[in-house]
């Protein structure tokens, strides 16, 4: 969730529509007749649009996934995309690489899910050995080491910004807002381990969240 | 310090940190800074931060900064098993429950388990945030950078690679 989440707040413009409110729709796998407005994308086609989704993925994949998928390619619709996302969101994992092996599933079975995953990946895996090795070799050198620590301040702060632009957006109610202030401070100044963050706050949050759904709204 | 000694505990920790990554991946660094950071000295907090800035301004999902971690650990096979680890089991899980995503879209449950979750999501990711942001602050000039670039993201609606050019040019023209 918090990758879509981030979509909204850091994409270049385009705004995913929230997993939440979609009743029903359909991928091309299960359903024998696809709707009028998608295609369905041929093998080589899915590994392509994966590859470039990898590819334009600065910052992120999020905002450049649904680009590709709904609106150039068209091979989902704005709803049957949301699912997916959706359901990448609450299984463990990078989202759009849930998404991926999930539509790679829906259009061509295994062959499908697998090509999905490679494209996404091994577009972003060269060009990472790349750095890795630039990094191995200049990364030390006394003229690049400062130019490295700007940027790694530039991106702990975009990291910090999009949070809060997140946390803005959804102007939770001051309960949650507590819950997320408390993982916050778990994570960052106890230095807690995740699995004992997520046991403790996981149930207070949906505790809060079940109360307030069944508290009728103001 | 590192090499093929390190690859076990690397694909083991990976591993776990994948499953526990409900939520995508820029939440489950904090994990990962203690993995690598602190459990296993890999590398101190100034070449985390790095690493992490690296993968952000490289095309790619965020989690590519596993890959990148996997490769100082132990090279071009730690990439590999570190990516494998980080992805293989979750898109495992994600292909076998491909198929029930039409009956958790817009179900309930759902909205009140994503309602109540969420915030951890965003605490967790804040506290990325300021982790790499104390790992990157040697002296002021880093710390203002962070601090300029929180608000820039923030505030603005301009693509974040703009922080990530500025924040090299001030880095190169005033660190030393």
């Amino acid at each position: 969730m918090a990758e879509s989440l981030s979509q909204q707040a850091a994409g270049p413009g385009q705004q995913a529509p929230s997993p939440s409110g979609v009743k029903a729709g359909r991928l091309p796998a299960d359903q024998p007749q696809p709707a009028a407005t998608t295609k369905v994308p041929g093998r080589l086609e899915l590994f392509l649009g994966f590859a470039k989704i990898g590819a334009l993925g600065f910052g992120g994949v999020g905002p450049w996934a649904r680009h590709v998928i709904v609106e150039e390619r068209q091979w989902l619709t704005e709803r049957e995309y949301a699912e997916v996302l959706g359901m990448g969101q609450i299984l463990p994992g990078p989202n759009v690489g849930n998404a991926a092996v999930m539509i790679g599933r829906g259009f061509h079975g295994l062959p499908g899910a697998l090509l999905a995953s490679a494209g996404l990946y091994i577009g972003p895996l060269c060009i990472l050995i790349v750095l890795a090795m630039l990094y191995d070799a200049y990364g030390a050198l006394p003229r690049v080491a400062p130019f490295m620590t700007g940027v790694a301040a530039a991106a702990a702060g975009m990291v910090i910004g999009m949070a809060l632009k997140m946390g803005f957006n959804l102007k939770p109610p001051v309960q949650l807002v507590a819950v997320g202030l408390l993982a916050m401070g778990a994570a960052a100044w106890l230095r807690l381990p995740l699995p004992l963050i997520v046991v403790i706050l996981a149930p207070l949050g949906i505790w809060i969240s079940l109360r307030l759904a069944r508290k009728p709204q103001p | 310090m590192t090499g093929e000694d390190d690859l076990w505990p690397l694909v083991t920790g990976f591993l776990g940190i994948s499953l526990l990554s409900v939520g995508g991946g820029i939440a489950v660094l904090p994990e990962m800074h203690r993995l690598v950071v602190e459990s296993h000295g890999w590398m101190d907090g100034l070449a985390f931060a790095k690493r992490y800035a690296l993968a952000q301004a490289a095309p790619g999902p965020n989690i590519m900064v596993v890959g990148l971690i996997g490769w100082h650990v132990a090279g071009a096979i730690g990439m590999v098993s570190a990516m494998l680890a980080m992805c293989g089991p979750t898109s495992l899980l994600a292909y076998a429950f491909a198929r029930l995503r039409r009956r958790v879209a817009g179900a309930r449950w759902m909205r009140v388990f994503e309602r109540g979750m969420v915030p951890i999501a965003i605490g967790l990711i804040a506290a990325s945030g300021l982790l790499l942001a104390s790992g990157a602050a040697e002296g002021w000039l880093p710390v203002a950078i962070s601090a300029g670039s929180t608000l820039f993201v923030w505030r603005t609606r301009r693509s974040p690679l703009w922080v990530l050019a500025v924040g090299a040019v001030l880095g190169a023209l005033f660190l030393h």
